[in-house]
């Protein structure tokens, strides 16, 4: 069981690293934030296995800041590309 | 009891692993920007949305603690990653990133062309 999750978890950090590539080399910004967003999720996974790794239900709180984090961050920059700016000044347009 | 519960854990934490596998071939081999939004939002979600289950279940059946915050945080993922998704292809279209030359027809080109028009005015 132990070693299952082992494994899980190395095959799970081999493909952040393969997303890792896609930020270095991304031909657009989107393409860069896609793969940034994926590797956020991959980190929620990740934890999720190192909370049954070190048989600890403390490492289970961090899932969901993660969760929230990880979509804030994808909003705002998305918000950022598309108009330039994140928190518009004049609300009348 | 416990095999079942084990049997359980493998098989959910498996299919989460094989999707962020997926997930990781779809992005670094997709030709396009569009194309590899999708590959992201859709299976990425699946993926941790299975391993977050298999956590919960061995959480529950071996250890007879039932958590809510994994259950939160399935639900919570699984509203907003679409979502975010959805962003992010279209602050890449709007932003104008081309598309590859295998796409056939695009029907949003002039709805946002008339917008930009009209945004202007």
């Amino acid at each position: 069981m132990m070693t299952f999750i082992w494994v899980s978890l190395i095959l799970i950090l081999l493909s952040m690293l393969g997303l890792m590539y896609r930020v270095y080399k991304g031909p657009s910004i989107p393409d860069r934030l896609i793969a940034l967003d994926a590797i956020g999720i991959l980190i929620i996974s990740a934890t999720a296995l190192l909370a049954i790794i070190f048989d600890t239900k403390f490492f289970i709180e961090v899932i969901l800041l993660i969760a929230i984090m990880a979509f804030i961050g994808t909003v705002s920059f998305s918000k950022f590309i598309e108009k330039g700016e994140i928190i518009e000044r004049d609300r009348n347009r | 009891m416990t095999a079942i519960a084990n049997t359980l854990v493998v098989i959910t934490i498996s299919v989460g692993v094989l999707f962020s596998v997926v997930t990781m071939i779809g992005i670094l081999r997709l030709p396009d920007v569009y194309t590899r939004a999708h590959a992201a939002s859709k299976s990425t979600t699946f993926g941790v949305l299975s391993i977050l289950l298999g956590v919960f279940l061995h959480y529950w059946l071996n250890e007879g603690f039932f958590s809510v915050q994994l259950l939160l945080g399935i639900v919570f993922l699984f509203i907003t990653s679409p979502i975010g998704g959805h962003l992010m292809g279209r602050a890449a279209y709007i932003s104008g990133v081309e598309k590859s030359e295998l796409t056939i027809g695009d029907e949003l080109e002039e709805v946002v062309a008339e917008a930009k028009r009209r945004a202007e005015r």
